[in-house]
């Protein structure tokens, strides 16, 4: 391999002995990167960008709150009113987690769409779930940190889930609590951990990223690069790209950090925890709401937090449920709307989640239930057997597909590369 | 391409999912609180001082005799308009704990403007013993913490009414049709000239309701003028720089496409 030439004496000094140049202008610069990425692949590198904004504020905001049951609340308005731009620095924690929830579920439903899953990316896609996990428990636990009404709740009722599990499940929930109710030990281990995953996530990101380089990304069309004309170096063609989709982005954001900031919050969880009074309807964030109303759709507790984690797990093996050798759904016809209708039904099971679990939403939670699983479990194998797929083009640089008629056999030309 | 498909049904999606959790997590139970036309509501809104400051004399007169204000201090009410000066003057009609003199016995001093309003019970047994068994809430997040906001607080507090036919009362307790369950603890708090107005404005139970959540709005969120003034020029930063890097993607790109 042959490095770039570097002029600067200082960076060549360093270069020698550490090769940290070679590698950014590897892994960064001329990294080979299809070049007919539409704009759904911006929202990887966006994530990673959310994550930095989370874990800057963050940090600023542990330097002034306080992790107790009596102080918490307090300090956090304290935050609001009296530290200098604490305000916007929490305005843009808490709608970042929001915000990153969006991002990353765009990410998720891209990978969907286009088989980034499939070989020789099963990897990668399994870090990216592992991700997902990481992010939702240190949601979950940011959420508790206020200690407002919501907080407290929250808290006590995802925590006493964990006690349907048989045998174990009381000691696991006393672990969780650190003594026998949500109290200040579990204010405080929520606290530490809320500080500790981020990291996690992070190293798991970088991970996810190097696996990605190994392959390089996926493409809309989902075929393999045939060769130097079908790819584009990262820098300067996607580094301005994803700016301009930080660009984009950072004004959604701000429309609501400054003008709607509490639009996706809960007016409960302004009025501090007080265990002795349960609010009337207790509702997890929005974006844990479709896992919510699985949760509820299930009438034993046991199998309904099964149920749950097994929403997430079945993405652990969609490499291996869906069997179909072509990627992109653009080249799928049935997949394709099949899709539509799953995305469709994550959108039920969210707006399910945040009804009341009575009369008519039960049923259709169970029903957005059961085609959820029926979407992996059994359509995707099935589809992997029956379904046509389209002819596919022979490269990305010739979309169009041969007028002589001579095209590929899908088979052929998605194999991982021999 | 599939891009733009996949962009509506994103933004339907995310549409969708945020949009009814507002709604459901509501659970009012009480009457839908008419919308009112507020000054600080909207991208340019902001806190009309005259408002605030007739609002502060209702809370001082009105409700600070039940309702703490935990989170404010008398600092803050240079926000409302007042001056240093007069700040310091409201502060001294105030008396708080001193600390502890060479006896070690508590005394008290007149308040200062660094002090929070003092809350007018020693605790929430105190408070309840007063009240009937109910607790009156803190009132310096009112606005934030109820899901209907300022529309919210002002509704009840000019919603009192005879109840119907068939409700029974509790004991001492008042039909209001926008609380939930429809009895409140709270007598109906607000009468015709209850105040007198410093600048004169004709103290109706409407005008008195509208000033004093006004009030309450920015003592909920005192650093919201701020909020949206630096969103106004954030967002024509953004724009501007967005488009630039729109410009800048189209020109490097240029020679792929």
């Amino acid at each position: 391999m042959s490095g770039p030439n570097f002029s600067n004496p200082v960076v060549r000094w360093i270069e020698h002995r550490l090769p940290v140049f070679s590698f950014m202008h590897h892994e960064l610069h001329e990294y080979p990167t299809p070049k007919n990425l539409n704009y759904w692949w911006n929202f990887g590198s966006l994530a990673g960008m959310v994550l930095v904004i989370m874990l800057v504020t963050g940090i600023v905001l542990a330097m002034h709150y306080t992790p107790h049951v009596d102080y918490a609340f307090a300090s956090v308005e304290r935050i609001m009113r009296d530290v200098n731009y604490g305000w916007l620095i929490r305005y843009i924690h808490s709608n970042g987690a929001s915000f990153f929830f969006i991002v990353v579920y765009i990410h998720i439903f891209r990978g969907l769409y286009y088989g980034s899953y499939k070989a020789p990316r099963e990897l990668l896609w399994i870090l990216g779930v592992v991700i997902l996990l990481l992010m939702m428990a240190t949601a979950f636990m940011g959420y508790v940190l206020p200690w407002g009404q919501m907080s407290f709740w929250g808290a006590t009722v995802i925590t006493n889930l964990f006690s349907a599990v048989p045998g174990i499940g009381d000691w696991i929930v006393t672990l969780l609590w650190g003594g026998f109710a949500v109290d200040n030990p579990t204010l405080n281990r929520f606290y530490s951990l809320h500080y500790l995953l981020p990291f996690l996530i992070v190293g798991v990101v970088v991970l996810h990223v190097i696996a990605l380089h190994r392959f390089g990304s996926n493409n809309p069309l989902g075929i393999d690069l045939r060769g130097q004309q079908d790819s584009i170096p990262f820098h300067p063609y996607y580094t301005v790209k994803d700016m301009f989709g930080l660009g984009v982005f950072l004004i959604f954001f701000s429309a609501v950090v400054f003008f709607l900031p509490n639009a996706m919050g809960h007016a409960d969880n302004y009025i501090p925890a007080d265990p002795l009074v349960t609010p009337a309807h207790i509702v997890p964030e929005w974006y844990f709401l479709p896992f919510y109303a699985i949760l509820r759709a299930i009438p034993d507790k046991l199998l309904g937090v099964i149920a749950m984690f097994a929403s997430i797990g079945v993405l652990f093996i969609l490499p291996w449920l869906d069997r179909s050798p072509v990627r992109s759904a653009s080249f799928r016809p049935i997949f394709r709307i099949f899709f539509w209708v799953l995305l469709a039904d994550c959108v039920l099971l969210t707006y399910l989640g945040a009804k009341a679990p009575e009369g008519i939403y039960v049923v259709l939670a169970r029903i957005g239930t059961a085609y959820y699983f029926f979407h992996f479990l059994l359509l995707l194998p099935a589809l992997s057997i029956f379904e046509t797929p389209r002819p596919l083009p022979r490269s990305i640089s010739r979309p169009v597909l041969d007028p002589a008629g001579s095209v590929a056999a899908p088979a052929a030309t998605s194999k991982e590369a021999p | 391409m599939r891009a733009p498909a996949l962009l509506v049904a994103a933004a339907t999606a995310v549409a969708l999912a945020t949009g009814p959790v507002s709604p459901a997590g509501a659970a009012t139970g009480g009457a839908e609180p008419p919308a009112q036309d507020w000054s600080f509501s909207g991208v340019f809104g902001t806190y009309d001082r005259g408002e605030l400051q007739r609002g502060f004399q209702v809370y001082a007169e009105v409700c600070a005799a039940c309702h703490s204000l935990d989170y404010i201090a008398f600092r803050n009410l240079t926000d409302l308009g007042f001056s240093e000066t007069e700040v310091k003057a409201i502060a001294a009609e105030y008396e708080v704990p001193a600390a502890p003199d060479e006896n070690g016995e508590v005394f008290p001093r007149p308040a200062t403007p660094a002090d929070r309003f003092p809350a007018p019970f020693q605790n929430a047994n105190e408070a309840r013993a007063s009240n009937n068994g109910a607790l009156p809430p803190d009132l310096s997040l009112i606005v934030e913490a109820r899901a209907g906001g300022a529309d919210y607080i002002h509704a009840v507090l000019v919603g009192y009414s005879d109840p119907p036919s068939d409700t029974d009362m509790a004991d001492g307790m008042s039909y209001n049709g926008y609380f939930p369950g429809g009895q409140v603890a709270m007598p109906p708090p607000l009468f015709e000239d209850g105040v007198t107005y410093a600048d004169g404005t004709p103290a109706t139970v409407e005008q008195q309701a509208r000033d004093v959540t006004a009030f309450l709005a920015w003592a909920s969120e005192p650093n919201m003028e701020e909020r949206k003034r630096m969103g106004v020029m954030t967002m024509i930063f953004l724009v501007v720089m967005t488009g630039l890097l729109y410009v800048s993607k189209r020109r490097i790109w240029s020679n792929v496409h």
